[in-house]
């Protein structure tokens, strides 16, 4: 057995859960520290970038699962559910930031999403992430059957990609870290494209 | 020379630093009564312009000449330096020169004057700046009869500037204004806040205050000014014409296409702080409106 197998052997005998609590600690962390003023002298501001990006980094970590197999043959495929749903917690922070501390108005928050491109596209990628999440239990996948899940979970394609891009539009000028984001998710997408694309071939 | 300004808003009712951090122990429920009674007294009378506080005011700063995160500005601007420092006075002027900083200071009166200023980004402070009126400087060159504009640029030292180093912006930062407006008793060259040199992260040692207009106007650690007959290049401006107009007039009825500019937020009220409504010149729309009447301020934002 290569070490490689007894590593994905070992994975498979963890449980999900602690996935679960450690992924959303950095959630409360930033919340906490934003209420106590580690976070600065403009708290709001902070904690919304921060759990934008925390989602953002934990939908990419969810999409690295498969090329990760594919390439080096190391399995996370296990934790990929409980990767989506932490990314989703972070995203649902996010927008309640905004949502509840940052605008507060109804008129102003709607304004904002059909009159700011950024934010349009925001809202689009968590509207596009929302029914993945929705269809994370084992039940909806039986009751979906794992043809149509698959079909629809396929929706991640789009919705993260249009959040990097979010997350570019909104920083002013084109600042190097959004689009470090943003090549990211278009090489994973690209490296899971082509791989299938050769299966078909072989 | 300086002076022609009459502030509605006097000095003693700038809450002091001490006090100011006294309240703060206050609100958050840990200090005395006596104590919020006295800050209260303070700021009695003078609409909300409590002053933000020293740290509220020098470690939340746009300078992307030391990077584009709000902290970046206060961590690596020390190693700038400041003095000696001289500013070209050029273009159509009556005496041409590079002026001594210190030359400068000897010849103008400083005064203190407590402003708003709110950012292109929706937030907003109130910072008791030092300084003296950019008519006083103008006067000490001589500004000629033709000249319509005045263009500012600010110091290009990329291996003290290390956000100079990245091509962000094209370096070195320009501004500009009308005449009228460099003229405008409002418009101050700052060179300290709370009565203490300016921290560099804040510009130092000699910025522009404009304070009607967002605060990327109020060009930093300046070392050139021109005047010209034609209206000058301003970096932002060239980076993104739709976005950043060569006005910058604050105007919450004109949105950023990015964002909304009908309220903001005052740094430091934590999480539960509400926006507030933008005003109108960023409330000097008595001192100030004149200068554009006539003129359509969509159009030329």
């Amino acid at each position: 057995m290569t070490g490689l197998q007894r590593v994905n052997l070992a994975l498979a005998r963890l449980p999900t859960w602690p996935v679960y609590v450690v992924g959303l600690l950095p959630a409360f962390w930033a919340i906490w520290l934003g209420a106590t003023g580690g976070l600065g002298v403009e708290p709001i501001n902070a904690l919304e970038n921060r759990l934008g990006l925390l989602a953002l980094q934990f939908l990419i970590a969810g999409l690295a699962v498969t090329p990760l197999r594919r390439w080096t043959g190391l399995n996370l495929i296990r934790f990929r559910r409980a990767l989506g749903l932490v990314a989703m917690g972070h995203l649902a922070l996010h927008l309640a930031v905004w949502l509840l501390l940052d605008l507060r108005d109804w008129g102003l928050i709607w304004a904002d999403i059909l009159k700011r491109p950024y934010i349009t596209v925001g809202m689009l990628a968590f509207a596009l992430l929302l029914p993945l999440a929705a269809t994370s239990s084992n039940r909806a996948i039986r009751r979906l059957g794992p043809q149509r899940w698959r079909r629809l979970h396929r929706l991640v394609y789009l919705a993260v990609p249009l959040g990097g891009l979010h997350f570019v539009m909104q920083s002013k000028g084109w600042q190097m870290e959004p689009l470090v984001y943003l090549a990211a998710i278009l090489s994973l997408l690209a490296l899971r494209f082509r791989s299938s694309r050769g299966r078909v071939a072989t | 020379m300086a002076g022609r300004w009459r502030n509605r808003l006097n000095w003693s009712e700038v809450t002091a630093e001490r006090v100011w951090l006294d309240r703060r122990q206050v609100m958050s429920g840990l200090a005395a009564t006596g104590l919020g009674t006295l800050a209260g007294a303070a700021s009695a009378g003078a609409e909300d312009l409590t002053p933000n506080s020293w740290d509220e005011i020098t470690s939340y700063n746009n300078f992307y000449e030391f990077g584009t995160g709000k902290d970046d500005p206060s961590r690596k601007a020390g190693a700038l330096t400041t003095d000696p420092w001289t500013v070209e006075i050029g273009g159509l002027v009556e005496r041409p020169g590079r002026y001594d900083l210190g030359d400068i200071l000897a010849k103008v009166s400083i005064e203190d004057r407590l402003y708003r200023l709110r950012c292109v980004e929706a937030w907003s402070m109130v910072v008791p700046w030092q300084g003296f009126e950019l008519a006083d400087l103008l006067a000490i060159a001589g500004v000629q009869p033709s000249a319509k504009y005045v263009a500012f640029e600010t110091l290009y030292r990329p291996e003290e500037m290390p956000g100079q180093q990245s091509r962000i912006l094209d370096w070195p930062y320009v501004e500009g204004l009308r005449l009228d407006e460099a003229m405008h008793p409002l418009t101050i060259m700052a060179t300290g806040l709370y009565g203490k040199p300016l921290p560099n992260q804040n510009g130092a040692p000699l910025r522009l205050v404009v304070p009607w207009k967002y605060g990327f106007k109020s060009i930093k650690s300046v070392v050139r000014l021109t005047l010209t007959e034609k209206q000058p290049p301003t970096s932002w401006n060239r980076y993104a014409p739709r976005e950043y107009g060569f006005y910058a007039n604050v105007n919450p009825t004109v949105d950023h296409p990015r964002w909304s500019q009908a309220t903001e937020r005052r740094i430091g009220g934590g999480f539960f702080s509400p926006r507030l409504p933008t005003l109108m010149f960023n409330g000097y729309g008595e001192e100030v409106a004149g200068l554009y009447a006539g003129m359509d301020l969509a159009a030329r934002f």
